[in-house]
């Protein structure tokens, strides 16, 4: 999960300071783990620093949790960059892909384009797998096997996903 | 192609290539027109609007009996009940084929054979399909299409009924004569697994195809 790009994702949408990204990345990606406040602004300060957000309407006499950020340009190639470019399709990869799909719909960008190329990249490396199980022996077989059914569980996520994208635009946007 | 049944569209605008030797998987959910595109794309059903070409030929628009010709000679045909005549023996089905195109009793029955041996099943010439395990079975089906040597084989979720094993072994098979024979291959099914052993996988999604943008053609 790149919290560097979650955040310039949550930036693209719009300004934000220190404490509203965090509490929208909790609300979104961190159920689980939430992300601490030291997190969140040395990743705005590395983002900064390579110069995809800039720091804007600092008040004055405070610390960094006062300042807003806005993502330049570069941030925002960044994030198109990241978001139509498929992850390599391995297990565990929903928390990813979910962010994605939710940023996406946040940002207005089709989620089902960014479904379908995924959806595209794991049949690839299904057909690879599926290869080797045909042409290799037994172990070749249960290991390519492994790999195929933790792809197909992906798949059938994204297809689900896919399913409820109407539902979930209307959530995220209604946030 | 579109297509509807009654009120209830299946095809909205369904454009699909497919080239002589490809192995090609149609996905999509539980009524999306995946089902009715295929049987546009051989000819079973007439797109209400929309052209049908194999081999530089309009299949739409010909009568019933130049189709039911076609679908003879060229295409061979797998469901996923396969759909044989349980009565009849598995060299009985596989060789009806070629006995409704007028090929010699002898000639067919040598070629039944051929293919039993080839597909694993030598023993179980004279059993009838009725007897047959439901991998034995979806084989027989798989001979019976592929016995009047078809340019292009169409299979509705061949291994929907199977175990996976069993489905595998099927798919094994299917896809390797396919590629011996250089038969083209138009594939249904909703099961990516299945979809892995095609070249190429195409999603259908309310009567429409769509591709995913990085499928690589093999």
């Amino acid at each position: 999960m790149s919290v560097p790009l979650t955040l310039l994702g949550l930036l693209e949408r719009e300004p934000s300071h220190g404490y509203d990204l965090k509490r929208d990345y909790d609300a979104y990606f961190g159920r689980s783990r939430p992300l601490p406040f030291g997190q969140v602004y040395a990743t705005l300060g590395r983002l900064a620093r390579d110069g995809k957000v800039v720091a804007a309407d600092a008040e004055p006499g405070a610390g960094p949790d006062r300042k807003r950020y806005v993502i330049t340009d570069l941030g925002v190639s960044e994030v198109e960059a990241w978001l139509t470019e498929p992850v390599a399709a391995e297990p565990h990869l929903q928390t990813v892909l979910f962010a994605k799909v939710v940023l996406a719909l946040m940002l207005g960008r089709s989620a089902e384009r960014y479904l379908d190329t995924q959806r595209g990249a794991h049949l690839q490396r299904m057909r690879e797998l599926t290869e080797i199980k045909r042409t290799g022996g037994l172990v070749d077989a249960l290991l390519a096997d492994h790999g195929l059914f933790h792809l197909e569980a992906d798949l059938r996520w994204i297809d689900v996903t896919s399913a409820r994208l109407h539902a979930l635009t209307e959530m995220v946007r209604a946030s | 192609m579109y297509r509807s049944f009654g009120q209830t569209p299946a095809l909205q605008g369904a454009s699909l290539s497919v080239a002589s030797g490809e192995i090609v998987a149609i996905m999509g959910p539980s009524g999306s027109g995946k089902s009715t595109l295929l049987h546009c794309l051989a000819g079973i059903f007439e797109p209400d609007r929309g052209e049908v070409w194999f081999d530089g030929q309009r299949l739409d628009g010909l009568g019933e009996t130049k189709r039911t010709q076609l679908r003879r000679t060229a295409f061979g045909f797998v469901f996923q009940f396969g759909q044989l005549v349980p009565e009849l023996s598995a060299a009985d089905n596989i060789a009806l084929p070629l006995l409704l195109n007028q090929v010699s009793r002898k000639a067919a029955y040598k070629d039944a054979a051929s293919w039993l041996q080839r597909l694993g099943l030598d023993e179980l010439g004279a059993r009838r399909t009725g007897e047959l395990s439901g991998g034995q079975a979806q084989r027989v089906a798989l001979a019976r299409a592929l016995v009047t040597e078809p340019k292009v084989l169409f299979a509705d979720e061949p291994t929907g009924s199977l175990d996976s094993l069993t489905g595998e072994m099927v798919l094994d098979l299917l896809v390797g004569v396919a590629r011996e024979e250089g038969t083209t291959v138009v594939l249904v099914t909703h099961d990516a697994r299945v979809a892995a052993y095609a070249g190429r996988a195409v999603m259908v999604r309310d009567g429409r195809v769509t591709t995913p943008s990085d499928v690589v053609a093999r």
